[in-house]
């Protein structure tokens, strides 16, 4: 079973129906036992860090996602999922995140320009983007680079260590836009929004034990 | 690099899809639902569903359509029409909408949308503006809007430049005075994530894109802009883009009835340089 990490924000419903539509079985859950007994964790979201943290520390989840990582259990965190792993972000003047990974999460900053000339690139960045890999991983198997995938936020991580680096994605700046790093799996593109290959990815991650 | 989006946009009556979509091999051509998945096969980058539905009462068979939606295609989905309340939004969001149109309510209120960010985040929270191009000879129009004297700014002023563009409400049938683009400024600064910008003049014409209305929006706010009303041919398409400098492109009836497929479409505006999702 997968649980999906239920605090109260974002459109948990797609993630499920997405893992049940790859045949997984999936329950979204606020409780620490069903998470902790879970064979597998997505951690999905969109929305504010702040909130995000507030809701997890609110429903005593903070620890239970630790805990799930630590035993090695097959983690997917997706968009707010992903930037929630890290020690901080700049939200709203400095938020502490998980601290699960080493970096930091930024916002883009408001004169992106494609190629550094042209009009300035709209924030949030949203929509159907082109994803470089840096890495091999399980999930990507298959997967061909510049693969397009389903983006939508204004706030993107910087890992300290290259090595986690797994996908990056350019809009104005390289940023990163996927990260491996053992038992974890975190994108900020929304493989349940990101159709066939967005499908295909949860397919494997499903198939993790 | 981030793709130029293609939506189609389907008006729902009741739970039916109305002004009826030409596809093949569809058991009910009426069936939301079912359309929803014929365009994500053909490879659509996102949907919109137009909630028409005239009473407020039966909102409840929206929901139900989004629902299902939600349990057959994994694209984003965007759902307006009637959307009031915070409650609104919420049971939309839940229901499995990833993204929300904000109409009349914003025009009523302009502090819902600032609301409604802070409460769901603006990701999910577009403002749809309806806005015709202001006349030369236009009488000054009292606006009946109760938050007229806290935002005098945004109303237009005789001494405005033209051209300048009025928003509307109700389809298109109720003037409020306010000046399109600084209203769509304000949407973006009270934490709007993107707008679904509709030329009232162009709607239903197959002329083309407002391009110059676009453009001027789409310069002036540092969010999306989904360009709709007028699209009737690829080279439209093109210059909603290249000079409407539109994000994404909005047309219902040159989808449903066949006369443009989405992957001719996209193939078109790759060929002209735009960058297309394949």
């Amino acid at each position: 079973m997968i649980a999906v990490v239920d605090y109260g924000m974002g459109n948990l419903r797609s993630v499920q129906k997405a893992l049940e539509r790859v045949g997984a079985e999936a329950v979204v859950t606020s409780d620490p036992a069903r998470i902790l007994n879970a064979r597998s964790v997505v951690l999905p979201g969109v929305g504010a860090f702040r909130d995000c943290m507030a809701n997890l520390e609110k429903l005593n989840l903070l620890e239970v996602v630790r805990k799930s990582i630590e035993k090695g259990k097959p983690f997917l965190g997706i968009c707010l999922g992903l930037q929630v792993l890290f020690d901080q972000s700049e939200e709203f003047g400095r938020v502490p995140g998980l601290g699960i990974l080493p970096g930091e999460v930024r916002r883009f900053p408001d004169n992106l320009r494609p190629n550094g000339n042209g009009f300035p690139l709209k924030i949030p960045h949203m929509g159907w983007n082109t994803v470089s890999l840096r890495k091999p991983n399980s999930l990507f198997e298959g997967v061909p680079d510049q693969s397009y995938f389903y983006f939508v936020h204004s706030y993107y991580v910087l890992p300290r260590n290259p090595d986690m680096i797994a996908t990056t994605t350019d809009y104005g700046i390289e940023f990163v836009s996927g990260i491996q790093h053992e038992n974890i799996f975190a994108f900020q593109f929304h493989p349940e929004k990101s159709q066939k290959l967005g499908l295909a990815l949860l397919e494997r991650f499903a198939r993790l034990q | 690099m981030l793709a130029k989006r293609i939506i189609p946009c389907l008006d729902v009556k009741d739970g039916r899809v109305v002004k009826g979509v030409n596809f093949v091999n569809l058991r009910d051509a009426g069936d939301p639902v079912e359309i929803a998945a014929a365009y994500e096969q053909e490879g659509a980058d996102e949907l919109t569903f137009l909630d028409i539905t005239a009473s407020h009462e039966k909102r409840e068979i929206m929901l139900d359509v989004v629902r299902h939606t939600a349990e057959k295609v994994f694209m984003p989905l965007t759902v307006g029409g009637g959307v009031r309340t915070l409650e609104d939004i919420r049971n939309l969001l839940k229901a499995g909408a990833d993204k929300v149109a904000i109409n009349t309510a914003a025009v009523h209120d302009p502090e819902f949308v600032r609301r409604a960010a802070e409460r769901f985040g603006s990701q999910c929270i577009v403002v749809a503006i309806d806005a015709k191009q202001v006349p030369e000879d236009r009488p000054e129009v009292q606006p009946g809007l109760s938050w007229q004297e806290q935002y005098p700014q945004l109303f237009l002023n005789p001494g405005d430049s033209l051209p300048a563009w009025e928003v509307f409400t109700h389809g298109g049938r109720n003037p409020q005075g306010i000046h399109a683009v600084r209203w769509a400024i304000q949407m973006g600064a009270f934490g709007a994530g993107e707008i679904l910008l509709t030329s009232m003049d162009r709607d239903g014409t197959k002329t083309g894109y407002d391009l110059k209305l676009n453009r001027a929006i789409s310069e002036a706010v540092h969010i999306p802009v989904i360009a709709s009303g007028g699209a009737g041919t690829l080279d439209h398409l093109y210059e909603g883009i290249v000079e409407g400098k539109a994000d994404a492109l909005l047309a219902a009836s040159i989808f449903h009835f066949k006369e443009l497929t989405i992957p001719e479409t996209k193939r078109y505006l790759k060929s002209r340089g735009i960058p297309m999702r394949l």
